[in-house]
């Protein structure tokens, strides 16, 4: 046996971290112009009558949503684990030929099926549920993904030298599987050409559910799809990153063992909360309820377990930009997990539900959580996969500030508007008539709607920073020759 | 055990489907064991209605509008009776929404009309002033797909028992069929036959033109499809 240091492989990791960037930068474009054409409606004729139906509002908007979803954030979540994974199982990838084949198969099938999305969305090739939108032989090729991730991380904890797992590791084991059974079950549909012998369009399906048995599916999917791609995997790099970043070891194991399975059990429950006062039975949407707001406790255990971790070491968030966005990454994640169970609420729910207060809340939650936390892992693995220091310290402080005003604008926009709206809608007057009619309801929002635009804009700003700013990470400077330890070396 | 677990990766996946998993078999089972049952009134929907609707789904009608009245006071005074269950019974996929940037359409067929839709979808700052919805000009121009459309309603009479050609009962004790064609020739003329119906209140000259020479605008499929949410 040779008697050397283990050489991990960033091959497939960094080509994840490409997507990551590019997607990313594409998803909060197409979010930022969504913004705007809803301030000002005459912006989806951006490019003109003819192509009036492709730059509409409503083509736009789910590729918007899958665009940052399964474009960016998977693709963060892919790139941290062909990084996270190797390192914290004390196995390479390049001592397997057949895990780095599944790897790279794994990029380019994913890469194809996000073409394939961009294509059909664009032409109105849709199923019509949020977040699954796509029609069967797409729905096809994501399972062949998945699988492919899924044989990715068993198969090199399969080879692993360390015997332990590493919490990250629970996180993504839990993420694929969490995301498999929802996806499998959300996407039943029978493809209509094949079961009526051969008429009309190829692709179209119909779903395997009805009314509010699909709704029902739909939204147990739509929520925990958010448990197990927003939450559970950001997770999973913040409890990898902060500690390696700021050299201080995880605060508690018991409370990360807590909130570990405490989310796992509560989270499935929640979903209920999409659905109150429809036609589904009572007693789910209260369990929906009571279940969202038991999610607040281990949601908790594990930002206070990061935000602990840095207990005596809090000159660091001072110090380094990239702990800063870890750490508000987390306290937003806080923000995020006590907000939603505020909106689950039934009586806060019945001003909440279909208003733009929901959409502050998915973003202050995918923003300020899953968008820093992401950046900041591919700012502490980029100095280690491309053996460069991080071409500049000032430009990432710069788009911290930026991106948190832009965040901080956005939701405190849309909380405005939505709880306005929310109001309005109920309001009557002293004779018992409603007291506005509903387009009242919409041209009040029109400020409301142009702040957030300009904090859209802003976001996207300090993206496009952090994209060249790890674009020039990986030319500009010298290659280390030393291996690095703890905080990521950052220029001027 | 968790510590045991921690080295089984094995078992620890199953302990974490199981734990996951726990959840959902509570919660959802139970609902599919008691099938939705369509409410008396509710019938399936025509083939020009169900090629709207692709329409809408196409056009992601439902990312704006919802179709779900909850039972509050301002709701019912605004949109109409609150929804019911088996009001949504041959909904595939069902079109609730999340999000109300324009008003609910669960009950749209009530209170406006066809010219009504025409202009709005044309123009809607035309009929609503400080309307933020775009217009939908291609419609007026786009085929609306009535093979999809009657492929879709011969699977879901076959694979899901939907009575297409069956009695349907009404809420008054009469009851109504909704037919399907035998064939897909005579589907598509049942569906052109519909589509005159509806054009007929319309006046944009290039729709009137195209259902003359026997083609079906994707806004006339649209307008049949609003005209029967009721």
């Amino acid at each position: 046996m040779e008697n050397r240091p283990l050489e991990y492989d960033y091959t497939v990791a960094k080509m994840f971290m490409l997507t990551t960037v590019l997607l990313g930068a594409v998803g909060m474009l197409i979010g930022v112009i969504l913004a705007f054409q809803l301030a000002f409606p005459e912006l989806n004729l951006v490019l003109g009558e003819g192509l009036a139906e492709y730059t509409n509002y409503s083509r736009l908007r789910p590729l918007h949503t899958d665009a940052v979803i399964f474009g960016f954030t998977l693709s963060g979540i892919f790139a941290t684990w062909y990084y996270v994974g190797q390192r914290v199982l004390k196995v390479s990838m390049a001592e397997s030929g057949f895990l780095m084949f599944l790897g790279k198969l794994h990029f380019w099938l994913y890469l194809l099926v996000v073409v394939a999305v961009v294509v059909s969305l664009f032409a109105g090739v849709t199923t019509s549920k949020e977040y699954a939108e796509f029609e069967w032989p797409i729905d096809i090729a994501v399972v062949v993904v998945w699988v492919l991730f899924g044989l990715s991380i068993f198969g090199l904890i399969g080879i692993r030298r360390e015997k332990s797992l590493y919490i990250s590791v629970w996180y993504y084991i839990a993420c694929f599987l969490g995301i498999a059974m929802l996806y499998l079950f959300n996407n039943m549909e029978v493809p209509t050409y094949f079961a009526s012998g051969g008429i009309g369009n190829w692709w179209h399906s119909v779903s395997m559910y009805a009314g509010t048995n699909d709704a029902l599916v739909e939204w147990w999917y739509g929520h925990n799809a958010v448990a197990f791609g927003f939450t559970v995997p950001i997770v999973a790099m913040i409890y990898y990153f902060l500690p390696k970043e700021s050299g201080q070891a995880i605060y508690s194991y018991k409370l990360s063992l807590l909130s570990f399975w405490g989310l796992m059990f509560v989270y499935l429950w929640a979903g209920g909360h999409h659905l109150l006062y429809s036609t589904v039975p009572d007693w789910m949407q209260t369990m929906g309820s009571i279940f969202s707001v038991i999610l607040i406790l281990p949601s908790w255990g594990s930002a206070i377990n990061m935000l602990l971790t840095m207990k005596g070491e809090w000159q660091q968030v001072a110090a380094s930009p990239l702990i800063k966005f870890m750490v508000l990454g987390s306290t937003f994640y806080m923000f995020s997990t006590l907000e939603g169970p505020i909106q689950a609420i039934k009586s806060v729910n019945a001003i909440a539900h279909f208003t733009d207060w929901i959409v502050g809340h998915v973003h202050d939650g995918v923003l300020g959580w899953v968008g820093f936390m992401i950046m900041a892992s591919l700012f502490h693995m980029a100095p280690r996969v491309f053996k460069r220091e991080i071409y500049s310290k000032s430009l990432m402080a710069a788009q911290f500030w930026i991106q948190t005003v832009g965040v901080v604008l956005y939701f405190t926009s849309m909380w405005i508007a939505g709880i306005t709206q929310g109001m309005m809608w109920r309001a009557h007057d002293e004779f018992g008539n409603l007291a506005y009619s509903f387009i009242d309801t919409v041209t009040v929002l029109h400020p409301y709607y142009t702040i957030r635009g300009i904090g859209g804009l802003l976001y996207l700003v300090g993206f496009l920073m952090f994209a060249y700013n790890i674009y020039k990470t990986m030319s500009a400077r010298p290659v280390e020759e030393s291996e690095l330890q703890n905080a990521s070396p950052m220029g001027a | 055990m968790f510590h045991w677990l921690e080295k089984h990766p094995f078992f620890f996946a199953v302990g974490v489907f199981v734990t996951i998993a726990f959840a959902g078999l509570v919660e959802i089972l139970p609902n599919f064991a008691q099938q939705s049952q369509p409410l008396v009134g509710t019938k399936p929907y025509s083939t020009l209605e169900l090629a709207g609707r692709h329409v809408y789904i196409k056009n992601s009608c439902n990312a704006c509008h919802s179709q779900l009245i909850r039972p509050f006071k301002s709701e019912t005074d605004r949109y109409g009776h609150y929804s019911l269950s088996g009001e949504y019974a041959y909904d595939r996929p069902f079109l609730w929404g999340s999000k109300r940037t324009g008003p609910d359409l669960m009950r749209v067929g009530n209170y406006r009309t066809t010219d009504w839709h025409e202009n709005h979808m044309k123009d809607p700052a035309s009929v609503v002033p400080g309307s933020i919805m775009p217009g939908y000009a291609w419609m007026f121009k786009n085929e609306a797909d009535v093979d999809t459309a009657y492929a879709e309603m011969l699977t879901v009479a076959n694979v899901f028992s939907v009575p297409y050609n069956k009695p349907v009962p009404m809420k008054d004790g009469s009851t109504e069929v909704v037919k399907m064609g035998a064939t897909l020739d005579e589907a598509r003329a049942m569906a052109l036959e519909e589509a005159k119906l509806v054009a007929a209140d319309m006046k944009d000259q290039n729709v009137k033109d195209m259902v003359a020479a026997g083609k079906i605008p994707e806004i006339v499929a649209i307008i049949a499809y609003m005209n029967s949410l009721k």
